[in-house]
């Protein structure tokens, strides 16, 4: 009996209370206020996303009208301003691309891959402490210095090794970038390996492993998916540079993957191209946009294949 | 006998779990340790093949011989003790970037003592000691993590039996299973018991009693009786043994 004067009492207790005057309708306002305005702020990539795909969109449908996608992607002579015939052909731009990229991650990938595996699995709590700051401020400079640095002491210093390294070229962009990267790679490959559950260390150990080879055979393998994601958001920051290859790259729209040989990336041919001599409207302002949407797809290519793999990540890890 | 344990004493930080612990475990036979929560059975086990240590802030004193040698001694290498004395871990663990043959000799991988002709044969070998070859062997190249809790764990077991330990260290292997894969596992550890030296921590004095041959029963880190299994349960000469046996505490 006296249970049940309890439960009976206690909502009326509640109901008192959601009526004082302090929570009233101002308050609900107030509330749904900051609701709306933290959704706004959630909304304002998404649309900034959504503009970037309209005019990219809108600017190179005009670019393809006129010069064809076959052109665009099956010539290797990129001359849309010099001489009286322009070519079209992307191919000079994407080599230089690709190559700067495959060098910053031939760089990048062991060297923070293993700076990862030291920080997790060996580096004692204090020196981790050291170190994780360290890695993050050179991820905090801003890349003209990295591309000064790459024009003014990467490269001469290389010339006394490598014969025929041109003043611009792919290397030295390329390996600059690579260690602009590493951060990247150390930091998001860290959080994967340091979520492997404790008990696969410890049945690795338990089977008689030596430490490394519980890293190289059980650790790594399980992180996977995380460093692969590491890997791909890396590859879409190498894609996208600017500031390094525009500086220390050479900027020469030729075809060719010699690392030595001077070269200029697609975003540094944006940069080159929209410094305000271009007329708007003529196909050379144009492939402005036709470029950048060929940069927006390969990264975005590159930023689905990291989703998904740190999605399967996270699946994994609640198993 | 093949494990001698001789005044060991295990902590955490200033917390000692293991307070001077003497006990002789006989060879190809299953040795259970009982006892509540807390009462250092866990640590105990860990200690044997020098897997307390891994543990940040852990210490130990005192003997443990395997055979006659001092697994602490300081010319022993923790990493091959380790190979002599396997272990089974309470929550099942297979490797999940493996599939079941592969996690089956892992061992034998992270040991650098793979051989890609024997591999066959000490899978099959391992999978039928562990009783689950009938279950796995068309679907060898499956994930490991694809298996039932009950196959995961004897997944896991065959896994310590692949690389021949001499001991195989059981930390509740049971506790995450329902009572069928239980009495599987039991039953598989009935079979290969006169092939290993067995130590099985449980808290399921049933469990105890089905498969051990001794028993020794702990309390707040000490151990309080040590006998076959039939006289620990049948006539307890301590009172909290009785007491605790009775489920009057624990």
């Amino acid at each position: 009996m006296s249970d049940e004067t309890a439960t009976m009492a206690a909502p009326a207790v509640g109901r008192a209370a959601l009526h004082t005057p302090t929570r009233g309708r101002a308050a609900r306002w107030y509330e749904r206020l900051i609701e709306l305005g933290l959704a706004g702020c959630g909304m304002t990539s998404i649309v900034v996303t959504i503009g970037i795909v309209v005019i990219l969109a809108h600017e190179s449908k005009d670019f393809f009208a006129h010069v064809g996608l076959g052109e665009f992607l099956g010539s290797t002579k990129w001359t849309p301003i010099i001489g009286d015939h322009h070519s079209y052909g992307v191919w000079p731009l994407l080599s230089a691309t690709l190559t700067t990229a495959a060098i910053a991650l031939a760089v990048a990938i062991p060297l923070g891959l293993l700076a990862a595996i030291y920080l997790s699995e060996y580096a004692a709590p204090r020196t981790r402490k050291i170190i994780k700051p360290a890695l993050e401020l050179l991820a905090g400079v801003p890349t003209i210095v990295f591309g000064y640095f790459a024009i003014t002491t990467l490269t001469p210093a290389l010339r006394d090794y490598i014969p025929g390294l041109s003043g611009g070229n792919l290397l030295s962009a390329g390996l600059m970038m690579g260690v602009m990267i590493v951060p990247l790679v150390a930091s998001l490959s860290e959080d994967a390996i340091y979520a492997v559950p404790q008990s696969l260390r410890e049945a690795a150990a338990g089977l008689g492993g030596g430490a490394f080879e519980a890293i190289r055979k059980v650790i790594v393998p399980s992180a996977w998916s995380g460093i692969a994601a590491a890997i791909t958001l890396a590859a879409s920051r190498a894609i996208g540079e600017t500031m390094i290859v525009a500086i220390a790259a050479g900027n020469e729209a030729r075809f060719g993957f010699d690392p030595r040989q001077p070269g200029q990336t697609a975003t540094a041919y944006i940069v080159d191209i929209s410094k305000g001599e271009t007329p708007h409207g003529s196909v050379a302002y144009q492939t402005i946009f036709a470029v950048a949407a060929m940069l927006f797809v390969m990264t975005l290519i590159m930023n689905v294949i990291s989703h998904r793999l740190s999605r399967r990540l996270r699946a994994a890890a609640r198993a | 006998m093949k494990i001698t344990v001789k005044g060991l004493r295990a902590s955490f930080g200033d917390h000692e779990v293991v307070k001077g612990i003497d006990l002789a475990i006989p060879s190809r036979q299953i040795t259970a340790i009982i006892g509540p929560s807390g009462c250092g059975k866990s640590t105990f086990l860990r200690c044997l093949n020098r897997m307390h240590e891994l543990v940040p802030g852990a210490s130990r004193a005192g003997q443990v011989l395997l055979d006659d040698t001092d697994v602490y001694a300081d010319d022993v290498d923790p990493v091959l003790v380790r190979r002599w004395v396997g272990m089974v871990f309470q929550k099942p663990n297979p490797f999940p970037s493996m599939s079941i043959k592969d996690n089956v000799v892992a061992g034998l991988r992270l040991t650098h003592r793979y051989d890609r002709k024997d591999a066959p044969g000490v899978i099959e070998r391992a999978l039928r000691q562990a009783a689950l070859w009938d279950e796995v062997k068309d679907k060898l190249n499956d994930p490991g993590t694809s298996l039932s809790g009950g196959q995961q764990q004897r997944l896991c077991i065959a896994r310590a039996l692949a690389v021949n330990p001499d001991v195989i260290l059981l930390d509740e292997p049971c506790s995450a299973l329902d009572p069928i894969a239980t009495a599987r596992i039991e039953e598989l550890l009935l079979e290969i018991r006169r092939d290993y030296t067995m130590v099985i921590v449980t808290h399921n004095m049933g469990q105890a009693q089905r498969v051990a041959e001794h028993t020794a029963f702990f309390l707040q880190g000490e151990l309080v009786e040590f006998d076959t299994t039939a006289a620990l349960f049948g006539q307890p000469r301590d009172s909290r043994t009785a007491d605790y046996i009775a489920g009057r505490f624990g």
